[in-house]
């Protein structure tokens, strides 16, 4: 709404281009937007809609709740997730729970672990001066970065195999380490561009009030750089949450994400369409809450990310 | 790591000294040497229980791992003891690093020997030394370079996303309202997992039969919607859904791009009298090329990563033609249990990536010195 008054000036600026021209190109402008909402939201609202459907409605391409077809629970009815069901037993249920959770933690899990590395990581690349063998700050910061173009298939193998022999393969936390390493560029690019803008007196402060290194970084620097953090916690959780490629590859039962589990079941063929669209409802439930409310740091953590 | 937090506070009570002494310089040697001992040890230990030698050891390789982890951590301390105040600053860095070389650049190293075995799990023989086998069988696999072929499309097709997340980019910085709004709904897509995404659009928007997609097909005089049938079509679909979840992050860094553009800048180009597609092939594109770049660059890094909507969408189909080097030799293994030439076939793209990203970053930063 801000905006509005703001925009109002510079169109006036404009010398006599006719009316009727610029309301033409108003009109194209927001006819652009709508046209751009629809791509993005229809799936969405398609997806959402159809774990309401039954068969019918499924096969006659029915599209508005209420006024061409009935909503029943029925596509939640096979999650075990509808209000009939919510409370009785459900072997589907119990699973899909266990695949959220899943989810949950290793998302959660990785995201932390590469948050404090990356943040410590960035703090020194930042501060100090490194030298090991050839390298210096650049270099080292370009190892780190460098990981972003290995494609997963060729860590996937040798893990693998690796994972074989230290009995981690289906565990929750061999896949953290997987994750953490696909995210940690990421948060030190992130973290390193958040303390370059955090000014050094404010460490050499804290050195005269006589706290050490780690004691400046701790209690003074660490509190300022929290927005930083945020940031690039919520981009890792939300790379981490989609994540499928490894997760397909290395669990099998115990430790099986959700998007194995929408995976494993499109797979199938002659599949209820209704279910399938409740699992990927709750599949991408949470991360379009994330979205919505916390829009503004996935864009400010992709700008720091990539716009320099 | 978490054993550093009480020594730093140990080392701050001596503030003065830049130089640790002596004595503690010893105990640190001594600290890294004696972990360094007892990890060659278990791993030893280890090795010879898996080649037969002897039978004590571990059941699996797990404790070489916390062997590792300690090492590591006697590394960190020994490195505060010997060399005091750049010991805590070396601090910051070891964990990040220790942590990449296990988990990158080990497995990579470990992924390099694999990729010379002739090694299928699901045969009962277990791995043999095969040289360059799998190189030579390689050259002769279409289907690995009919993948790298799509994968020139896809790449390729960058281009296209670029453009549309440029015009809507455009969009959003024009004077409208309830800008926050849209930008929060095109954004949508980016968080969304490929795999739904690969039921929502690939499986039932585009479905043959009863999908939405094809009724509107259908609707407007195409008799035979089928996204998936033909070669070209189904390459497209695909490209279309991977573009649909990749647009908006395009989208969001050239917005940011546009938002830094100094306002004079247009100002004085409408002064001059340029009507908006000159201001912009003049003015707006030229300013925005390093970002440009950049972003590009980027997404092209992604894209060669691109899996996941292709395995479970069209696993490759139809013939191939929508497979990429991922989901071809995800398949490799989990059709054929040949991880061998899997892993060469995986490092021989890695090294291809290289080169080209190499090359895309030498040309790029040539070509923004010569626009400057």
């Amino acid at each position: 709404m801000v905006i509005s008054t703001v925009a109002s000036n510079p169109i006036r600026k404009r010398p006599a281009a006719p009316r009727a021209r610029r309301m033409l190109g108003r009109a194209l402008i927001y006819a652009a937007l709508l046209l751009w909402t629809f791509i993005c939201l229809f799936p969405i609202y398609w997806t959402v809609t159809t774990s309401f459907k039954s068969a019918v409605d499924v096969t006659q391409a029915h599209l508005i709740p209420w006024v061409d077809f009935q909503p029943d629970w029925k596509g939640w009815r096979s999650l075990g997730l509808s209000p009939d069901t919510l409370f009785g037993t459900s072997t589907a249920r119990s699973e899909f729970m266990n695949r959220f959770v899943n989810s949950i933690i290793t998302s959660v899990g990785a995201s932390l672990l590469a948050l404090v590395l990356g943040s410590l990581a960035a703090y020194g690349l930042s501060r100090f001066r490194y030298k090991f063998a050839w390298m210096r700050n650049d270099d080292i910061l370009f190892f780190f970065m460098s990981q972003l173009i290995l494609p997963p298939v060729v860590l996937a193998l040798p893990f693998l195999v690796l994972y074989k022999a230290l009995a981690l393969l289906d565990t929750t936390f061999g896949l953290i380490l997987l994750y953490t390493l696909t995210v940690l560029p990421i948060v030190i690019w992130i973290m390193r561009d958040q303390f370059n803008a955090i000014p050094i007196e404010l460490d050499e402060a804290a050195f005269v009030d006589g706290l050490s290194t780690w004691g400046a970084f701790l209690r003074i620097i660490l509190p300022l750089a929290v927005p930083g953090m945020v940031a690039a916690f919520i981009l890792s959780l939300v790379l981490c949450w989609n994540e499928y490629f490894f997760a397909a590859l290395l669990t099998s039962t115990d430790a099986k994400t959700l998007p194995v589990m929408v995976a494993s079941q499109t797979g199938s063929q002659g599949i209820n369409w209704w279910s399938m669209a409740a699992l990927s409802t709750a599949a991408i439930a949470p991360l379009v809450v994330v979205g919505i409310f916390l829009e503004r740091y996935i864009v400010s953590g992709l700008t720091t990310g990539a716009g320099k | 790591m978490q054993n550093s937090v009480p020594i730093s506070d140990d080392a701050h009570h001596q503030p003065v000294a830049k130089r640790a002494p002596g004595s503690r310089k010893a105990v640190g040697r001594a600290l890294v040497l004696l972990a360094s001992l007892g990890f060659l040890l278990v791993l030893l230990i280890q090795v010879l229980r898996t080649t037969g030698t002897i039978t004590a050891g571990f059941s699996d390789w797990r404790p070489i791992l916390i062997a590792y982890l300690v090492w590591a951590a006697a590394f960190g301390v020994g490195q505060v003891l010997t060399r005091g105040e750049r010991g805590q600053r070396a601090l910051f860095l070891l964990p990040a690093v220790f942590f990449t070389v296990a988990v990158v650049i080990f497995p990579t190293i470990f992924g390099i020997y694999i990729a010379s075995l002739d090694w299928n799990l699901s045969s009962i023989e277990g791995p043999r030394f095969s040289g360059f086998d799998n190189v030579r069988g390689m050259l002769n696999d279409t289907y690995y370079w009919n993948a790298l072929g799509n994968m020139v499309f896809y790449t390729v097709a960058v281009l296209g996303e670029y453009a549309i997340a440029f015009g809507l980019a455009l969009l959003l910085s024009a004077e409208i309202r309830a800008r926050k709004f849209f930008r929060v709904v095109f954004l949508l897509p980016m968080m969304l997992s490929p795999v739904a995404v690969s039921w929502m659009i690939g499986k039932s928007l585009l479905e043959y039969r009863f999908g939405p997609a094809a009724t509107l097909a259908r609707y407007l005089g195409w008799d035979n919607p089928a996204f998936f049938a033909s070669p070209w079509m189904a390459r497209f679909s695909i490209q279309a859904m991977d573009a649909w979840v990749s647009i908006p992050f395009i989208m969001i860094i050239l917005l940011a791009g546009l938002q830094a553009m100094p306002k004079e800048v247009q100002e004085a180009a409408k002064v001059d009298g340029a009507n908006g597609w000159q201001s912009f092939w003049h003015v707006t594109f030229p300013i925005m090329l390093p970002v440009s770049i950049t972003v590009l660059i980027i997404r092209i890094i992604f894209k060669l990563k691109l899996a996941d909507i292709v395995i479970n969408v069209t696993a490759g189909g139809p013939g191939g033609a929508t497979d990429t080097v991922s989901s071809f030799i995800y398949r490799v293994y989990r059709d054929r249990s040949n991880v061998g030439y899997g892993t060469a076939l995986a490092m021989v793209y890695l090294l291809l990536i290289i080169v080209l990203l190499t090359l895309m970053l030498r040309a790029s930063k040539r070509w923004t010195q010569k626009v400057e």
